[in-house]
Parts: structure tokens; C-alpha cells; sequence
């Protein structure tokens, strides 16, 4: 298999969807829809395909990273004054190629939907050619190998999403206002993220000098992180106490009897290090003598022992500690793979120097980072870069406080919301929570500040979807939830598991966003139905739902929402496919045994639950039972408010003309539906624990494959034991799973859904002010509006009002300026004007004609005259030539 | 018989101021033509004497110039006259003299 250039196939990823928007930008007026949106799809699909091949590539070298840098833009930005030189580079490690997968696999499924969705709107070119744009910006973000970079993916994700909320900004009235309102809000709320994001950036690079996260040849480091995992020491040590670090960590592999056995062993002499990949229970690799390599032990038997990267021996990546040849100026020498073509540790991307900095000495000056006259300890400069990372994030990823615009950007079309809230935009800030996950290890302070602020957000955003009536708004907060449990896992440092979280979560929440499209689609349709067939027979509809002359807005009154699920119910027999598949995305994300989100979302509450057995953030246990009760209950609120929104839409009795007539959706709709389905089941099986009943070993699958898969990109990940599956927990959850449906079926089954246009919950007078906060989104907009929007509104209209308008415009420019010009003009006009400008121009008028008057005279006309002067000239011509002549005559 | 030059330089000088005088005095255009001719031909004379006292056939030569300008300017300035005649019924040259600054 020639794979190795599959790498170097990196730029097409950002380059086909650009110029899959170039076509449909500049020639889409031209096409006609079906070529346009041939063009969006083929530009998906084949990034898709060079995703498929990157993958596989990497998969086949256990996720060797590698920093591809195309000549073209060696140096991208570069000002030498002040050493800034940031090259156009890419970074493809394991991290990268999920991102790449979940973005471009969910991307095409929604390309090849919105063709159907969109089938029939006037702005369809337009459409696709956002869509492009949308993919590229993030492939770009996912691809970067600096925060440069990653920032200019930021940013263009953020401006496709305002143009994409607000693509129905032309609808007129009310919605569109509405339509733009939302854009502007997702834009206002992510500048303020984005200056989190900024400052963060600054601060990195007076920090680093650098922005790059590794240098092309670097290798990922480890040392660090079993310190701060408390599993042995790392190679400075190994001076005086590398026996003991040995010791300690054959302890470790020792006792944890169920761990993975990845266990540290210390070579003694200097810079060299042991690495040992265990196989279970015991073992110990060694390393002697000065610059020794790693030896591997290799497990014998089964399959699974030999998983680390390291133990396959056949490739040189893995886990790779830094040598301290920085400060020496030595070369950094490592043991399996060493980074010893870097002469100075400065020359490193800004992961590897923080594990530099972070083994010097707490207060050694080099430690030290000076910000004018400010002098910051290196760990406190880290902790305020991942703050204003976290505020970046919050924005991006819609967690409190900056949670805001997610529910509102719902008013775009509806691949729009699944592309957005699966694939794109939102996980771009887990994702660079998780790409930062070096600088996170070292300030477990910032990592509890993540992890309150994530399982709140995912308990809040769960609360308030159990009282939505928008069927793309529960799915909006369900989102809200589920990314506040992807951040929850960051802040416990289980990288892996918020990162299967997302790609999970991007499967089944396009599956419903999509489904809900689908179904918002079958209503509009049958609204328009019965109203056709009200306004008179004869327009041949009900011949499928592609002979439609489809139109999204013409013909929805203000008065019929076609998205409110008060309007809906008994679809399930109306639209089959679509409920079905809706199902399959219901149980996903409600955690139901075997379906993806119960893999994924298990694995979140292990790591919780490891969390609060161990401790390693601040408050001890404290944190990990904190974080572990909110998630449980978000679980369980998840299942709830899906369960709900099931009886709502499908179940029971249509409650309106226009559901009862609603068609079921097109194969372009359909298929997508489909394929997700098939994989909000299928894809929780790339991270199977192994010890989980029934499945261990079975069908071929390995232990944690994906987390194995991810070692490079994350370092520390291969220095936590891994976790068993853990039986109780996830039958805790299953229970709290099953509970919950269960409970939300005897309020809402069969046709008690919904009573006279009100909730259950509502109607029951002991419930019903809790669903009401609920259903008030709990006051978050009031509050933004009582504390910033009114107050800014009131300052803006005081500067208005009385700065700008009496102020400057009466007073100052009425009274100051006016009257002042008028004094001086009138000072001017007299003097200057009329005494100069005049005097001067009509002065000389004047002597010209006072000269003139006096040699007028002279021409009388009289030709006697002239003949006279005629012969007076002559006479006086000859006088003067002839009188040096008489003078010589007289002389002489 | 020989002729001195200075009798041809005398009547030349007669003749020239006889013309001057008539055309700064005389009103009738015609008769200011005349002086005119009559100017020209006393030049005429005393660039004819000169030739023959230096022997230089310059002299000569100019003379058919001016004789040849003199019967341009007769033929144009006679056509101006009854020109003028028809549009003013007068050739007084007082009359003329719209010209005035």
C-alpha cells in the first residue's frame, strides 16, 4: 500500500470546496438547480474521500502525526522586527483525521439532503456555494497547524454561519427581521468568544514566540504527563532517583490489575529513557546505560496487549519524552523517538516548550514570563491563556454564558442547523479545547473551571428543552446539553471521550436536525395541501412530494408554524422512513444500550465517575461527584425531552389538517436519513472497553480502538490506565435512561401529548411553574436584555439623544460651528471679498481701460493722418541711421 | 550730353514730395491714388539714376518690381475705390473713417 502521499493530499481538502463555491458563486445564476447542487455535493464528497484516504493511512501507522507544509506558502505572515513567521501549514495526526471524517462525512450527507430540502428556493446556488464555504472554513480549522490559522477557520465558520442563519432574511415582515436578528445574534455573541480567542493567541505568542502546535518532525511529548497523572517520573529525575521512578512505576502498572498496563520505567543515566508498553499485570522495560532506546516489552498472547503504539515497534512514534537538551544545549534526546534534530528547545511548537517550561523548577527565573514589568510564573500565564480559551469556546461552543445564539440560529434552513450543531461551528471549540490538551493537563485549576461550566451548561440546556414547543429549539438545547457534556469531559482530561462524544453526537444529531427538517418539510407540505385544495382543485398535488412546486414561505401564513410541534402528531404512519430513523437518532442521543450515544456518553460518565475516585482536580472528590450527578441528571432530562418530542410529532393523533396530509419527504431526504441511522448505531463501536459483557472479543472488536488510535495527537492519553467498562455505572445510566422514557411515556403517551394547546406539565398545577421557567428559557434572553441589551440600548440612546444629537448637532454644531462660520463669513465676506478679491480683479479691468483710453485717441481713422506718421517714422528712422554719419562728416 | 545725377536726385525728391503732399492733402481717393503712383515713380527715377552712376544692374531690376507692385496695387486699389463708390456714393476720403479708436 502506497498510503504515504496520501498526507500530502491535505490542501485539496481546503481547495475542492473552495472551488465548488467559486463555481456557484460566480457562475451559479447560470446553472441550472440540479447542476449547481451536483457541484456542492461532488466537492463533499470528494474531500470526503480524501478523508476516507488520510484516515486510512494514518490508521495504518497507529496515527503517526505529521506536519505537511506545502513550499507554496513557506512563509505566510512574517514580520521580522519582531521574530513573527508563521508558515501556511498543515497538521494531519489522528486528531485531525476524525475531525476531517466527522466533518466531511456528515457534511455530504447534508449536502445530498439540502438538494431536496432546498429543491424549488431561488437562493439554491447560493445555498450550496455557503455550504462549500462552511466545510472549507472549518476543514480549514480542523487542519491547521497554528492558531493562526485555526483562527482564520474560526472566524470563517463564524461568517458562514451568519450569512447561513440568516439566509432568509429576505422573507419580508416579521420573519425576516426575526431571520437576520438571529444571524446578528450568533455573530455579536461569538465576537465576544472570538476575544477570548485573540487574547489567547497574543498571549501564546509572547509566551512561545511561536504559534505553531508542532514543528514539521516533532513528536508529540509524554513526559509531562506523568507527572501530572501521578504515574512516575519523568527523565530529569532519573539522575538521583531513576531506580525509584522505575520502582514506582512498575508499582503502578502493578496494581492497577485491570489497567492497560501502561507503565513508565526510568532509565537511569542521563536523557535516556525507558518506555515501556506493558503488557498486563507486570512488567518492566529497562534502559541502560546513556542514550539507550526504549525497549519495548512486547505482550505476548492476546491480541489486545499489543496495542500501544510503542509495542508495534515498527514505526517510530508513540509516546516520545523531551530531553532537556534546551537549556543544556544539548541536543534533545529521547528515547523511542527523539526530537534531537531540534538544537534548542525554543525551537519547538508551543506544546513541546510548554513541557519544557513546566520541568523547570517552580520559580526558577527562566520560568518566568514578563509582560512589561510584569513578571508571571509560567503555570499562571498557562492558566490565563486557557481561560480566554474557555471564553473562545464558550462562544463557539455555546456554553454559559455565551450559550445564547444556538437556540436562535435555528432560523436558518434546517441542513443549515444540522450542519451547524453536528459537523461544523459548534465543535470547532471542543475541538480546540481538545487540540490545546497539553496546555490543559498542567492547570487542573482551568480544567475544574471547564468541567463546572461544561455539566452546568448540560444540565441547564437540558432543563429548558423539556419545555420547548420549536422542534428544531429542543433540538437546539439538546445540543446546548450535549456539547456542555463534551466540555465536562475535556475538563476531567478525558480528551477522547469528548472527542467520540462528538463524533457520535455529530451522527445522531444531524440524524434528527435532519429528521426534523424532514418532518417541518412534510407539514409545510401538507398545509399547502389542504390550502390547494381549499382554494380550488386542479393543481395535480399528492403526486409525490418532488412533483410539488415546492416553496418553503409562500405559502405559510403567519398564523400556521409549521415547526411548532402543537401542530404536528401521528406522523409516524404519514412519514415512515422519517420516523424510523428519527427513532434510531432518539435512542442515540438518549444513551439506549448499543446505540452510539450510549458508548460515547458512558464513557464521559466512567471518566466522571474515575474522576471522583481519584480526584486530580482541585476540591478532591468533590468535583468528579459534582460533575458526575449534573451529567446523570442531564441523562436523564435527554431522554425525557426526546421522548416527549416523539409522542409530540409522531405519536397519538394528528392534531392539525396539515399533519394529518403531510407526505412523506423525497429520496434525496430520505437516503441521508438512512445512512445516519445506520450509524448512530454502528459508529459507538470503534471505542468498545474491553471488558464489557458480551462484546469483548467479539465481531474482532479491540479494546478503546479509537482512544489507540488518538495516542499521538494526544499525549496524555496513553499514560491513563484505561477504564474498564464499568457495569454498575452504565447500568445506572441505562436505568436512569429507561426511567426517563418511561416516565415521559405516562405523561405524554398516546394522545395526552398535548391538552388543549398546553403541555402536561403545564396543566398539572404542581409542575407547571417548573415548566414554565422551563418554557421561559429560564429568563437567560431577559436577563441579557435587562443587563446588557437594555442598558446598552439606554446608553446608546442617551448618546443619541442628548450627546450626539442636542449636544453636537444643536449645540455644537447649531450654536458652536453655524454661528461661528456665520461670523466669520460675514467678517470675510466685506473686507476680503468684496475689498480684495474684487477690488483686485476689477482694478485692474479699470487701468486697462484708463491707459487704453488715453492712447485711443490716436486712431482717428483719417488715412491722412497715418501717412503722416507713416512719414514722420520714416523721417526719423533715417534721422537716427544717418546721424552717426553727418557727426563723422562734422568730426572730420 | 551727360547729365549729372544730382539733376535726376532733384526732380526724384520733386516728384516724391509733390505725391506726399497730394496724399496727405487732397480728399478725393483718386487723385490720392495718383500721388501715390506718383511717389512710387519717383522712387523709381532714383533707383534708375543710382544704377546708372554705380553701373549696378540692381538698380534696374528693382524698378520692374515696383512697377510690377504699382500695377497690382492700381488694380486692387482702383476695385476697392468703386467699391467703396457703391456703398457710400462717395470716393471723399474724410468720409472714411469709421476706423476711429
Amino acid at each position: 500500500m502506497h498510503t504515504e502521499t496520501y498526507p500530502q493530499l491535505i490542501p485539496l481538502v481546503i481547495l475542492i470546496p473552495a472551488l465548488g463555491a467559486f463555481i456557484n458563486i460566480f457562475w451559479g445564476s447560470k446553472l441550472t438547480e440540479r447542476v449547481s447542487g451536483l457541484i456542492g455535493i461532488t466537492a463533499a464528497v470528494l474531500t470526503f474521500i480524501i478523508s476516507v484516504l488520510i484516515f486510512s493511512h494514518l490508521n495504518g501507522h497507529h496515527g503517526t502525526g505529521s506536519v505537511i507544509n506545502p513550499v507554496i506558502f513557506q512563509t505566510w505572515l512574517r514580520i521580522d522586527s519582531i521574530g513573527l513567521d508563521i508558515p501556511w501549514q498543515f497538521r494531519v495526526d489522528p486528531l485531525t483525521a476524525v475531525m476531517l471524517l466527522v466533518v466531511t462525512g456528515v457534511g455530504s450527507l447534508i449536502h445530498i439532503y439540502s438538494m431536496g430540502y432546498m429543491h424549488g428556493d431561488k437562493k439554491f446556488s447560493r445555498f450550496f456555494a455557503y455550504l462549500n464555504l462552511f466545510m472549507m472554513f472549518m476543514l480549514l480549522l480542523v487542519t491547521s497547524n497554528n492558531f493562526l490559522m485555526l483562527f482564520v477557520g474560526w472566524e470563517g465558520v463564524g461568517v458562514m454561519s451568519y450569512l447561513l442563519i440568516g439566509f432568509n432574511w429576505d422573507k419580508g415582515g416579521a420573519l425576516g427581521w426575526k431571520n437576520s436578528n438571529a444571524a446578528r445574534k450568533a455573530m455579536i455573541v461569538n465576537r465576544v468568544g472570538d476575544f477570548g480567542v485573540l487574547m489567547a493567541i497574543f498571549m501564546i505568542f509572547w509566551t512561545f514566540g511561536t504559534l505553531t502546535f508542532y514543528q514539521p518532525g516533532e513528536t508529540a511529548n509524554v513526559c509531562y504527563a506523568r507527572e501530572v497523572n501521578n504515574l512516575g517520573a519523568c527523565a530529569e529525575e532519573s539522575h538521583s532517583e531513576g531506580e525509584a521512578a522505575a520502582a514506582e512505576g512498575e508499582t503502578a502498572a502493578a496494581e492497577g490489575d485491570h489497567s492497560e498496563g501502561e507503565t513508565v520505567a526510568e532509565a537511569e543515566g542521563d536523557h535516556s529513557e525507558g518506555e515501556a508498553a506493558a503488557a498486563e499485570g507486570e512488567t518492566v522495560a529497562e534502559a541502560e546505560g546513556d542514550h539507550s532506546e526504549g525497549e519495548t516489552a512486547e505482550g505476548e498472547g492476546d491480541h489486545s496487549e499489543g496495542e500501544t503504539a510503542a509495542a508495534e515497534g515498527d514505526h517510530s512514534e508513540g509516546e516520545t519524552a523531551e530531553g532537556e537538551g534546551g537549556h543544556g544545549g544539548e541536543p534533545v534526546v529521547l528515547a523511542d523517538v527523539d526530537n534531537s534534530k531540534f538544537a534548542s528547545y525554543t525551537d519547538l511548537g508551543v506544546f513541546g516548550q510548554t513541557a519544557h517550561y513546566m520541568s523547570l523548577e517552580e520559580g526558577s527565573p527562566e520560568r518566568l514570563v514578563q509582560f512589561g514589568t510584569l513578571a508571571l510564573d509560567f503555570k499562571t500565564v498557562l492558566f490565563i491563556i486557557v481561560l480566554f480559551l474557555l471564553l473562545g469556546v464558550a462562544g463557539k461552543s455555546a456554553q454559559i454564558p455565551l450559550f445564547v445564539w444556538l437556540p436562535d440560529a435555528m432560523a436558518g434552513p434546517t441542513p443549515v442547523s444540522a450542519l451547524m450543531h453536528a459537523a461544523t461551528m459548534v465543535t470547532a471549540g471542543v475541538f480546540l479545547l481538545i487540540r490545546s490538551n497539553v496546555f490543559l493537563d498542567y492547570v487542573p485549576e482551568a480544567r475544574l473551571v471547564i468541567a463546572i461550566i461544561g455539566s452546568v451548561t448540560a444540565l441547564m440546556a437540558g432543563f429548558i428543552a423539556l419545555g420547548q414547543w420549536d422542534i428544531k429549539r429542543v433540538l437546539a438545547f439538546s445540543t446546548v446539553s450535549q456539547l456542555g457534556f463534551m466540555v465536562a469531559a475535556v475538563g476531567l482530561g478525558a480528551y477522547v471521550a469528548a472527542l467520540f462524544h462528538l463524533a457520535t453526537h455529530a451522527v445522531f444529531k444531524a440524524l434528527l436536525f435532519l429528521g426534523s427538517g424532514s418532518v417541518i418539510h412534510g407539514v409545510e407540505h401538507g398545509h399547502h395541501h389542504v390550502h390547494a385544495h381549499g382554494n380550488g382543485p386542479g393543481h395535480g398535488h399528492g403526486n409525490g412530494p418532488d412533483d410539488h412546486h415546492d416553496a418553503h414561505d409562500e405559502h405559510v401564513d403567519e398564523a400556521f408554524d409549521p415547526q411548532d410541534m402543537r401542530n404536528m402528531g401521528g406522523l409516524a404512519s404519514r412519514m415512515p422512513i422519517t420516523y424510523w430513523t428519527y427513532l434510531f437518532g432518539t435512542f442515540a442521543l438518549a444513551g439506549l444500550p448499543f446505540f452510539a450515544g450510549f458508548w460515547s456518553k458512558d464513557e464521559i460518565l466512567a471518566d466522571a465517575f474515575h474522576e471522583a475516585l481519584e480526584g486530580h482536580l482541585l476540591l478532591d472528590n468533590l468535583a468528579g461527584y459534582i460533575v458526575l450527578g449534573l451529567l446523570l441528571v442531564a441523562a436523564g432530562f435527554t431522554a425525557f425531552y426526546m421522548w416527549r418530542q416523539v409522542q409530540m410529532v409522531f405519536h397519538g393523533d394528528p392534531r392539525t389538517e396539515a399533519a394529518a396530509s403531510a407526505p412523506e419527504s423525497s429520496a434525496w431526504m430520505t437516503i441521508p436519513l438512512l445512512v445516519l441511522a445506520f450509524f448512530s448505531f454502528t459508529v459507538g463501536f470503534v471505542n468498545v472497553p474491553k471488558y464489557t459483557p458480551i462484546f469483548s472479543g467479539f465481531m474482532g472488536i479491540q479494546d478503546y480502538e479509537f482512544k489507540h488510535f488518538l495516542e499521538s495527537a494526544i499525549p496524555s492519553v496513553t499514560l491513563k490506565e484505561s477504564l474498564a467498562f464499568n457495569t454498575p455505572l452504565a447500568l445506572l445510566a441505562v436505568v436512569i435512561a429507561f426511567s426517563a422514557i418511561a416516565l415521559s411515556h405516562s405523561i405524554y403517551g398516546g394522545n395526552k401529548a398535548v391538552q388543549g394547546r398546553r403541555d402536561p406539565l403545564h396543566v398539572n398545577r404542581s409542575t407547571r411553574q417548573m415548566w414554565s421557567l422551563a418554557n421561559a428559557r429560564l429568563y437567560w434572553d431577559e436577563i441579557y436584555f435587562r443587563l446588557i441589551e437594555n442598558p446598552y440600548n439606554r446608553l446608546s440612546k442617551f448618546l443619541y439623544e442628548v450627546v450626539d444629537w442636542r449636544f453636537l448637532h444643536d449645540y455644537f454644531h447649531d450654536s458652536v460651528l453655524k454661528a461661528g462660520y456665520d461670523s466669520m463669513g460675514k467678517l470675510l465676506a466685506k473686507p476680503f471679498d468684496l475689498g480684495i478679491i474684487d477690488g483686485t480683479v476689477n482694478g485692474v479691468g479699470a487701468l486697462v481701460r484708463l491707459l487704453s483710453g488715453r492712447v485711443r485717441v490716436v486712431q482717428t481713422g483719417y488715412v491722412r493722418v497715418y501717412a503722416v506718421i507713416l512719414l514722420l517714422g520714416v523721417v526719423a528712422v533715417l534721422l537716427i541711421m544717418l546721424l552717426p554719419l553727418l557727426q563723422v562728416q562734422a568730426g572730420s | 550730353m551727360n547729365v549729372p545725377v544730382e539733376a535726376f536726385v532733384i526732380l526724384s525728391m520733386v516728384l516724391f514730395t509733390l505725391g506726399a503732399m497730394g496724399v496727405m492733402l487732397r480728399k478725393n481717393a483718386i487723385l490720392v491714388f495718383m500721388s501715390v503712383e506718383l511717389m512710387l515713380n519717383a522712387a523709381n527715377l532714383a533707383l534708375v539714376a543710382f544704377a546708372k552712376q554705380w553701373n549696378d544692374i540692381g538698380g534696374h531690376t528693382f524698378v520692374f518690381f515696383v512697377m510690377t507692385v504699382a500695377a497690382a496695387e492700381v488694380a486692387i486699389g482702383l476695385a476697392l475705390i468703386v467699391a467703396i463708390f457703391r456703398h457710400k456714393q462717395s470716393i471723399n476720403i474724410d468720409d472714411l473713417h469709421q476706423m476711429e479708436g
